[in-house]
């Protein structure tokens, strides 16, 4: 029974570790993009500048019905308001940082900041 | 294994209960708003007790059907991929811990939620094709290691009870 309570504890241990390496190797990488990328269904559809203040009302779904709102303001982006049933997109915390995303699972938006613009 | 009408009951029994809980962690609010899908992971109760107490293919049997009930019951197709993912991997892995004999409840639990975790990361980036998300797996990680702790000693604690009662 001692020996499995070290062995849980070098896996928990281990998982830390895992967690902590892809912590530093993520913040390592963090610079402020340039540019807020609308993606649905894994394909993107449209591109803003990051430092210009604008709102978008993003309408998904086979009648239009689904809407999430982007709003970039001073800098940062994030959904003002979303009509999905969990708000998850909605609470999320502003983005700056190439790389940072916002997901909306149930409507299948992904708002991601990038280096480099999206070219139709 | 034969089938008679005591398995037949006892785990139609214990789907229902790994399903109630499923629901109870529903109703449940979210614990961190910022990361979807930090959860305790209640119906792994009774999981890893299946697991313990019978086989792992009953383990299994048991972990699918719930996913399979509750998304009919309370979630749609979106739903039922993530949760099956997750399920899926988590079974397995914890099968396999289970079989190498070399962790303990709590060790088998903290890997099945992080295996849970990760398995249902892995789907989303390739649905949403967002290599982003993978952010989202630390955070996950290490609610993964507290849910699985949590859930292990509960676990545990059944184990133990249900040590000299005979089920069937």
């Amino acid at each position: 029974m001692k020996r499995k309570f070290k062995n849980d504890l070098r896996l928990i241990g281990g998982i830390l570790l895992v967690a902590i390496i892809c912590f530093i190797l993520f913040f390592a990488t963090l610079e402020p993009g340039d540019f807020v990328q609308i993606s649905v269904n894994g394909k993107a559809i449209k591109s803003f500048d990051l430092n210009k203040n604008t709102e978008f009302e993003i309408v998904t779904g086979e009648n239009d019905e689904q809407i999430n709102l982007l709003v970039i303001e001073n800098g940062y982006a994030f959904i003002k308001s979303a009509n999905c049933p969990d708000k998850i997109c909605e609470h999320h915390i502003k983005i700056k940082n190439s790389g940072e995303t916002i997901v909306c699972l149930p409507h299948k938006v992904v708002i991601s900041i990038e280096s480099v613009q999206y070219e139709n | 294994m034969k089938i008679n009408i005591k398995k037949i009951t006892l785990f139609g029994l214990l789907t229902a209960v790994s399903m109630v809980l499923s629901y109870v962690e529903m109703l449940l609010p979210p614990i961190l708003a910022a990361v979807p899908g930090v959860k305790i992971g209640l119906p792994n109760i009774i999981i890893i007790f299946v697991l313990y107490k019978f086989t792992v293919k009953q383990a299994v049997i048991v972990s699918l059907l719930r996913v399979v009930m509750v998304t009919l019951l309370f979630g749609n197709a979106m739903v039922f991929i993530y949760s099956f993912a997750g399920a899926v991997l988590s079974i397995c892995v914890m099968s396999m811990l289970k079989k190498i004999n070399l962790f303990s409840v709590i060790g088998i639990s903290v890997l099945g939620a992080v295996s849970h975790n990760v398995g249902q990361t892995i789907v989303a980036i390739i649905i949403l094709q967002t290599k982003g998300i993978a952010f989202y797996m630390i955070p996950l990680l290490i609610s993964g290691i507290v849910a699985g702790i949590l859930i292990g000693i509960l676990g545990g604690l059944l184990i133990k009870r249900f040590k000299k009662i005979k089920l069937c």
